[in-house]
């Protein structure tokens, strides 16, 4: 009743064309980013701006990324972890080469090295698919998580063998490094996700998103219908991998302070691709929901027991967690195989007709 | 031209030199991969009988290991230990059956495949409740594992070889000739086969489909539980063990998901050419190149035989 389309009429084709055209989606989504950049800095602490909204933010980006690939290409890849930390130390190297450039630059600047390593490592997606490529890009993961440890050079030859981010100012307020506040980074982080969800969403609208969409649903006809397969999933992987590099980057400058080669390793992957599955394949907003239920869920099943005044110590804590976000995965799969996105989609239809039934 | 030198001439003639050492190698890369072999085996199984990419073969393997000390440390003796764990396997392979492929049966590949994350997850969990996240020893000397090492004087040198790696050779072709037995002879695994070929067709003949799902992950678990033991007696019972696992996956890649010589094979091949890699070719660029050289190799494979050494041809139809 409060929802719906009826009424709405567009008079031109810029209305119709709109990324939000009806108009309870375009409060909604007001009010969502009203909230995410004025309530929370103002009101929220420390821990929820660092411990959760940042990190939460970050996984959604490589979340997006992953889910261009994976979602609306269909390109099963276990090498995120890997891509992210390309862009993490692509970023490193470029911020200490040359110090005086825009933190901010070098971060997005960072998603085009990842981007050309997913490209390289993209290749063989083009003789062969599904679980195979997985393990294809699984030679990715390792090969380059060998090399965050092996190559010296990429961390500047520092004894601890870990990346430590140095302090970088924008405008003179501390952006990255010890020094610099949580409201910032936080700032910063939702500014970059915000307008990389904005391109990406307009990217899969478009000519390539429909391009990318085809080769999912079925390649051979995709070739027959005159899209050139090398290009198009050669382009998936290297937009899927530049998401991935900024939200490594991002991660490790302005959520992490500091990394070291591990963080990358195929665990990331596996918690990635946990996020687009759960949140639901071809999906942006999916993205976003599975992100939240992957990486927040576990942070409340913490607080719970202590809340509850139930004594437990954090060893058994974290082995619970894991129990229950293992058994929530199965559920999730069972009820709704299609993810919370397509939840998302049902709820919608629901307050379309309310309160009538149908 | 010295890089040249150092990859095509150098390792041969270090090889011609010193035979023993590569005998020794070999032998070394023939016991892990079959250890690689045996996971692969778990995940060809599954994968024939349900078309499920299991991904918590890895940690069933750890699971089952996990379970047989666990129980032999609260006093059980070993052989009652190792009865109780297969009944362990028994249970988790049914409840595996009730509680997530039925409900899921008819959805995509992906979604089944999640879903045995989601059991990764769930036992790790489960496991490092029950039994502590510390490595363990594994009760080789009470099942009756020989230790130590037969010296062998040839070549113009020694070769030293584990008895625990030579009997975890027998074991695993004693196991995997039963099992080829099993397939070929028996009712059951006439069975299996029919549920591989066509799912429709063999529900149709009056197959009950998940019965033949608890046999063959119950099978798997089996042969799990045969990995981690082995696995375990060579160096320790422990999580890290799960992403060793990993290495079944090239395993499968040369082999083909649905080959069990494939997966025999692909695994002696993936070990050997991994220890031969890292032994001569692995200080030019700096060792640890184990960890991603059977990944590449797989790669390289995959470039000229996307069905794998000897899975079905792949034929796409519009």
């Amino acid at each position: 009743m409060f929802y719906r389309e009826a009424g709405q009429y567009k008079t031109s084709y810029a209305a119709d064309q709109a990324t939000f055209p009806i108009l309870q989606d375009r409060i909604g989504i007001g009010i969502i980013l009203f909230v995410a950049a004025v309530i929370i800095p103002l009101f929220g602490n420390d821990f929820l701006l660092q411990a959760v909204m940042t990190p939460f933010l970050v996984f959604a980006l490589a979340t997006i990324g992953l889910n261009l690939l994976t979602g609306y290409t269909g390109l099963l890849s276990l090498g995120t972890g890997a891509f992210m930390g390309v862009g993490a130390y692509a970023c490193y190297k470029l911020t200490t080469i040359f110090p005086d450039v825009n933190i901010i630059v070098w971060i997005v600047c960072s998603g085009f090295f990842s981007a050309a390593v997913g490209v390289l490592f993209g290749l063989p997606s083009l003789r062969i698919k599904g679980f195979y490529l997985a393990v294809a890009t699984l030679a990715a993961q390792f090969f380059l998580s060998w090399c965050f440890i092996r190559v010296p050079w990429l961390y500047n030859y520092n004894v601890s063998g870990a990346i430590e981010v140095p302090q970088r100012s924008l405008f003179g307020i501390p952006v990255t490094g010890p020094n610099s506040a949580p409201v910032t980074r936080y700032l910063i982080v939702l500014t970059i996700v915000v307008v990389m969800t904005w391109l990406a969403s307009n990217l899969i609208r478009g000519r390539i998103g429909r391009m990318w969409m085809a080769v999912r649903d079925m390649d051979i006809a995709a070739e027959l219908i005159g899209i050139r397969l090398l290009n198009t999933k050669l382009l998936a992987f290297a937009v899927s991998s530049f998401y991935c590099g900024v939200a490594g980057a991002m991660m490790v400058f302005l959520w992490y302070g500091g990394a070291e080669a591990d963080v990358f390793s195929i665990n990331q992957s596996f918690t990635i691709l946990f996020m687009v599955i759960i949140g639901g394949l071809g999906s942006l907003v999916g993205s976003f929901f599975g992100a939240a239920l992957i990486y927040i869920l576990p942070i409340i099943l913490r607080f719970v027991p202590a809340e509850l005044g139930v004594p437990l110590n954090a060893a058994t804590v974290e082995h619970l967690t894991f129990i229950i976000v293992g058994a929530l995965i199965i559920v999730f799969l069972i009820v709704e195989p299609h993810g919370l996105a397509r939840l998302w989609q049902i709820a919608k239809q629901k307050l379309r007709v309310w309160p009538f039934p149908y | 031209m010295d890089v040249l030198h150092h990859i095509f001439v150098d390792p041969f003639v270090q090889m011609a030199q010193a035979p023993d050492l590569l005998v020794q190698t070999l032998w070394e890369g023939l016991v892990g991969g079959i250890l690689y072999a045996l996971i692969a085996l778990g995940f060809v199984l599954i994968f024939k009988a349900s078309g499920v990419f299991n991904f918590a073969q890895g940690i069933m393997v750890v699971f089952a290991a996990l379970t047989l000390v666990g129980l032999h440390e609260k006093g059980v003796p070993a052989y009652l230990a190792l009865a109780l764990t297969i009944l362990v396997m028994f249970g988790l392979a049914f409840s595996v059956e009730r509680l997530m492929l039925r409900p899921l049966v008819n959805q995509p590949d992906i979604i089944l495949f999640m879903a045995t994350f989601g059991l990764t997850y769930f036992l790790i969990g489960l496991g490092e409740l029950i039994f502590g996240g510390e490595p363990k020893v594994m009760i080789a000397s009470e099942l009756g594992l020989p230790k130590g090492s037969i010296d062998l004087n040839m070549l113009g040198g020694f070769i030293s070889l584990q008895k625990i790696d030579i009997a975890a050779t027998i074991i695993a072709s004693v196991m995997v000739v039963s099992l080829a037995v099993f397939f070929q002879k028996t009712r059951i695994g006439r069975a299996l086969r029919a549920v591989a070929d066509s799912h429709k067709a063999a529900l149709s003949v009056g197959i009950s489909l998940e019965q033949i799902w608890v046999i063959v992950w119950f099978t798997a678990g089996i042969v799990a539980l045969a990995t981690g033991i082995m696995w375990g007696a060579r160096s320790e019972v422990s999580f890290a063990l799960q992403i060793i696992a990993l290495k079944a996956l090239p395993v499968l890649i040369l082999g083909g998901f649905t080959s069990i010589p494939g997966a025999i094979v692909g695994g002696l091949i993936i070990g050997i050419g991994e220890k031969l890699g890292e032994f001569y070719w692995g200080p030019l660029l700096g060792s640890g190149i184990e960890s991603w050289l059977a990944y590449f190799i797989a790669l390289l494979f995959l470039l000229f035989r996307p069905q794998g050494l000897f899975g079905e041809r792949i034929i796409e139809r519009i």
